[in-house]
């Protein structure tokens, strides 16, 4: 079964891509659809299966790679952690799938789509069922290269081909950290499969290296080459740059990898090396600083932009931030919490906005929209239990699950826990702002659209809205019903046993009941403000923007980050391209190497070639010399 | 049927086809025959090395099916024979030349059964390279490969092609004179030129140095290495579809097998003091080559720029002295044969419907011709190393070895493999993606049907080897263990 879980979209993916021509659209959309169900069917059962029957287990498919003392295989591991990542995806998955036959509808290459879906899951898959890094590694790959496809769908836009260039390369430059990483690891240890490695992680903690001069701690290194992997994945802070530009992709993709799956492959790195993780204090405090950051920036932008999905982009980036803040203070299980409720009222907020474009065919600035909410009640009512999710209101999954990772911020008890939990109300403020700017923006007001009048927007088929509805549930319960699962003080060790390492246990602890309300109120409280401002009183948002013009740019622009690598990294490197070619290759190496040499020949040659005169007194004369020449010589010896 | 010389009947069964090609008059009309005659040839060898691979004994480092004649009496042996090391490139061999003769349908109108005389007595060269087993011998097959390659490039080859024929022959000859003055050497001091021997008895440490530089200067040349490295675009650009081919997927090779068999195998301590020349070189061709690929305006320059780029991971990974480094170096040379020939007759495809090989004559052409975008993307995946194909197995392997020698050489390379996918996936975008601007671009007919086979020929192993090189490291395993267990001996030992 775990087998057929994981072939199941692959299968798909070959007839849909392959066959699609021959079995038509519709036929290899349901084909799709119906063989990812079935493996998210399967995924549930797995899930519950792990759950009451503490079921683990590690089935190796085949050989990959054996070479020397390297031995990879291809195996599907199955352990709490990859359970949660089963359910998540492939039910995510399987709700896109149907919302895609909706959405997707006027589009002329269907089966390509569903193929490449199709394809995702199964790479994703593969990534989380692991039982090695070089496997992860093909699936963290394999799902880079489906994510670039996806996001260049519409080849003939030249911004989507350009964002999913970008987007492959950047996550290359993660991988590039995170393949180190692998190397690293063989090198300490000779093997690439985690419990191996895992098991001798404490006999090295003392161990450094040198390079370039400088010492590292093994471990330390270890995690940060890894952590640069999930940083180009989860789209943090520095190598974030690809995830708003990757919106260029069809909605449901959005959906899919941009908020529910793929970039949530970073943290469950993290959390799946949480016993390498937990030896490096240092480590953890980077991706503390580097996750609240991200949260921070990524809230901070998403105040400003006017692209629905961009909004929404930012606003996944910052959660990822979240996510990665919670590992950062070794709540692996709270992070794993907010990356599980997450990717369903995500999935709902993108799903849902993708419903929106659908509506306004094909609009996606919120500044010509509004008004709507009367003649789309279905989306409507679905967005507001997304953004309540997603800001936390009280009683929502995301509740349960961001202000928990707050918490453990809280109990963590040094200056970055502190700092981070501080950073961490803040910004889930500002969430709690621009995602009702969105709302209100987006549903209320004027109706402030140009091109196409109110009565031709249209609520989007009931294929579309039914997996809107089934993660609406989720986006609700998912953090009332899972919460003690999985971050309860009684499940904590029943549940997630050996795939998540402590070394010390978290605090059981509870923050004081100031604490506790904080967020909650803030974030209720930010419902009327965001109204009066983006409602009541338009003019005030526009004033502050005015007297505050170099930071609004700022925001507007992403805080430069893309003209800054252009001009750091792009630039530079297509001079340095063009220098090495004209100059060193053609100058200097052909000039002095063969082109030189010959003209140097060929010079002498054309000399030589007055030598043969063929006049005797020439002849004569230099004979004259040289015996001259030789006569001197000898006498002067 | 142990006696059968199944190496010289491999050998000599392409120069029979030859021959036969030879004797039969070529005009436009038996050009079909012709044709044929020289497929069947070479694939009545490819399927005779298939049947070599399954004789082949993969639980010895010995070398298996050895021949041995007298040439010249106390002098020169003809000794050919192979071991896990070689056998792969026979098999490349013998797997390339049959695609490349039934690529050649449109882009070779002229004389076009001495073109494939020409690729056939190149292949006889090729499989003897790979196998024999006496100095002499090898060198002699080294050099006999330049001369039809020399032919290709300077008669069927574009408008530069004098010029790129000629520096492609100075520079290889150039290297390769050096060599024979080792050799001959080489016989002086051992008293022998049979590498068997050789490899029992050393070679004396006072001479290894120079020697082991006389060889490099050849192989260097060959593989290329930067920075002799220019007249690979040149040659490339110049040459015509099957001979860049050739020349990539075969060719290139010669170099690699050098430096395992002869340099690591012969000179194990001049090897050792010269490991850093060859890494700041393989680094600085990774590096240098893929910034100018990534500017090129010309498709087969950038592949051939890409090549050098790709070579200089196999240097590198063949100097880790690792059991992973050399298993990938190898691999990776498989792969880059199967690939590099597959992105260059992808280049070919469009060449000969358009006739222009400038990156910027194309765009948007995804849906006019959806078979050959499907199977180019296939290609530029492997090219860039994806996991799942061949590129990445050798690609991560090399990496790995180097890692476990030097952190900094490991780190600087590994960045190649992020320019390395900029480069090819900006070629792919330009060329498929985007919007259709050239109005020529309509009447683009997509792949035929011949076409089509060559490339999926191509594209199977690439993929099957990227899920399970199984096949290809079983083979080798044994045999590179030993040469590292023999090189890590001579080295304590200082022969």
């Amino acid at each position: 079964m775990e087998v057929l879980i994981i072939t199941l979209p692959l299968i798909a993916s070959i007839i849909s891509g392959f066959f699609g021509k021959f079995i038509g659209d519709r036929n290899s959309e349901i084909i799709t659809s119906l063989l990812v169900s079935i493996s998210a069917l399967f995924s549930v059962i797995v899930f519950y299966d792990v759950i009451v029957n503490q079921y683990q287990e590690n089935i190796v498919i085949a050989t990959w790679i054996n070479s020397g003392s390297l031995e990879v295989n291809w195996s599907i591991n199955i352990d709490s952690l990859s359970a949660v990542m089963l359910i998540v995806v492939t039910s995510v998955s399987a709700l896109v799938h149907i919302y895609s036959i909706g959405y997707m509808s006027h589009d002329p290459h269907k089966p390509r789509f569903m193929a490449y879906l199709s394809l995702f899951t199964f790479a994703m898959l593969v990534l989380v069922t692991s039982d090695n890094f070089i496997q992860l590694f093909f699936g963290w790959e394999g799902v880079g290269l489906c994510s670039y496809f996806l996001i260049g769908f519409w080849f003939k836009k030249d911004t989507a081909n350009k964002a999913a260039i970008k987007a492959f390369l950047v996550n290359r430059v993660g991988d590039f950290g995170f393949a180190l990483g692998i190397f690293l690891i063989f090198y300490l240890f000779g093997t690439v499969n985690y419990s191996e490695v895992f098991e001798q992680i404490p006999n090295i903690t003392d161990k450094n290296l040198l390079f370039l001069g400088i010492t590292f701690n093994s471990v330390d290194l270890i995690c940060l080459l890894l952590f640069i992997g999930a940083m180009g994945k989860s789209a943090q802070i520095l190598l974030h740059t690809w995830l708003p530009d990757a919106m260029e992709g069809p909605t449901p993709v959005s959906a899919l990898i941009h908020a529910a799956t793929m970039v949530t492959a970073g943290v469950f790195l993290v959390v799946r090396c949480s016993p390498i993780y937990e030896y490096s204090e240092f480590v953890l405090n980077i991706i503390t600083v580097i996750g609240m950051s991200t949260a921070f920036f990524a809230a901070s932008v998403a105040l400003v932009q006017n692209d629905i999905k961009k909004i929404i982009a930012y606003s996944t980036c910052s959660q990822l931030g979240y996510m990665f803040f919670a590992t950062g203070v070794g709540a692996y299980n709270v992070a794993m919490f907010h990356l599980f409720t997450h990717a369903f009222f995500k999935a709902l907020l993108f799903l849902g906005s993708g419903s929106i474009i659908h509506a306004f065919k094909n609009e996606q600035n919120i500044n010509n929209m509004g008004g709507v909410w009367k003649k789309l009640p279905y989306t409507y009512s679905l967005m507001i239990i997304g953004t309540l999710a997603l800001t936390g209101f009280p009683f929502l999954s995301g509740f349960y699950s961001k202000d928990a990772i707050i918490e453990f911020a809280y109990l963590r008890g040094n200056t970055t826990g502190y700092y981070a939990a501080g950073i961490g109300i803040f910004t889930a403020f500002l969430t709690s702002i621009y995602s009702w700017r969105l709302i209100f923006k987006t549903f209320h007001g004027n109706y402030n659209n140009k091109e196409i009048k109110i009565d031709e927007t249209h609520e989007s088929p009931l294929v579309m809205l039914i997996p809107l509805v089934l993660l609406s549930l989720g986006a609700v319960f998912a953090g009332f019903l899972f919460k003690e699962l999985f971050i309860g003080f009684e499940g904590l060790s029943n549940f997630w046993r050996d795939s998540i390492f402590f070394l010390k246990p978290l605090s059981t602890d509870h923050p004081p009941l100031w604490f506790l309300m904080l967020t909650p109120i803030l974030v209720i409280l930010s419902i009327p403000l965001s109204y009066y401002l983006f409602i009541k009183n338009k003019k005030l948002p526009e004033q502050i923007a005015n007297i505050n013009q170099p930071l609004y740019q700022f925001l507007l622009n992403k805080w430069y980050f893309d003209e800054l690598y252009d001009v750091l990294f792009v630039k530079p490197s297509k001079k340095f391209g063009i220098f090495l070619w004209k100059f060193f290759d053609l100058k200097i190496i052909d000039g002095f190497g063969p082109d030189g040499i010959s003209n140097i020949i060929k010079k002498f040659s054309v000399k030589a070639n007055k030598f043969q005169s063929g006049y005797i007194y020439q002849y004569a004369f230099v004979m004259l010399i040289g015996f001259s020449a030789l006569l001197t010589f000898l006498i002067v010896k | 049927m142990m006696n059968f010389p199944i190496l010289s009947s491999l050998i000599l069964l392409p120069s029979i086809g030859a021959l036969f090609l030879f004797f039969t008059k070529g005009n436009k009309k038996n050009n079909f025959t012709v044709k044929y005659v020289a497929l069947f040839t070479s694939a009545v060898n490819f399927f005779l090395s298939i049947y070599l691979w399954i004789l082949f004994d993969q639980t010895t480092s010995e070398f298996q099916f050895v021949e041995q004649r007298i040439w010249i009496k106390d002098f020169i042996n003809y000794k050919v024979g192979v071991d896990g090391i070689s056998i792969l490139f026979i098999l490349l061999t013998t797997f390339i030349t049959p695609l490349c003769v039934i690529s050649i349908n449109n882009s070779i109108k002229e004389r076009l059964s001495e073109f494939l005389i020409a690729v056939l007595i190149m292949e006889s060269f090729m499989i003897g390279v790979f196998c024999s087993l006496d100095l002499v011998i090898f060198y002699l097959f080294f050099e006999a490969g330049l001369i039809p390659m020399f032919l290709i490039i300077g008669i069927w080859g574009g408008a530069r092609r004098v010029y790129s024929a000629f520096k492609f022959f100075l520079y290889t000859l150039l290297g390769s004179v050096l060599m024979l003055v080792a050799i001959i050497s080489i016989y002086w001091l051992n008293g022998t030129t049979d590498i068997v021997e050789l490899y029992e008895s050393g070679i004396d440490i006072k001479y290894q140095n120079l020697l082991w530089l006389a060889f490099f200067s050849s192989f260097a040349v060959k593989t290329p290495m930067w920075p002799v490295h220019t007249w690979l675009p040149d040659a490339h650009v110049e040459a015509p579809t099957a001979g860049s081919v050739l020349l990539a997927a075969i060719l290139l090779k010669m170099a690699g097998y050098g430096f395992i068999r002869f340099s690591l195998g012969l000179f194990p301590v001049a090897s050792e003091i010269f490991t850093p020349l060859i890494y700041t070189l393989s680094v600085i061709a990774i590096i240098f080559t893929s910034f100018i690929a990534l500017m090129q305006e010309d498709m087969k320059k950038l592949i051939a720029y890409s090549s050098v780029a790709h070579m200089g991971y196999v240097t590198l990974g063949i100097f880790t002295i690792q059991q992973q480094g050399i298993e990938g170096s190898i691999i990776q040379m498989i792969s880059h044969g199967l690939v590099s020939a597959a992105l260059f007759l992808c280049v070919g495809v469009v060449y000969d419907r358009m006739h222009s090989r400038l990156i910027n004559t194309y765009g948007g052409i995804v849906s006019i011709v959806p078979k050959y975008s499907i199977l180019f993307m296939v290609f530029t995946l492997a090219a860039l190393g994806l996991p799942g194909t061949s590129g990445f197995v050798g690609e991560f392997l090399i990496l790995m070895g180097a890692f476990k020698e030097n952190f900094l050489v490991a780190v600087i390379a590994s960045i190649g493999v992020i320019i390395g996918a900029a480069y090819m996936l900006w070629l792919y975008k330009r060329v498929i993606f985007g919007k259709l601007i050239n109005n020529d671009l309509k009447q683009m007919i997509d792949l035929n049907k011949s076409e089509v086979f060559i490339l999926s020929c191509l594209a199977v192993p690439t993929l099957f080897f990227g899920f399970y090189p199984e096949p290809l490291i079983n083979t080798i395993e044994v045999s590179i263990s030993d040469l590292i267990d023999e090189y890590n001996f001579r080295l304590a030992g200082r022969l």
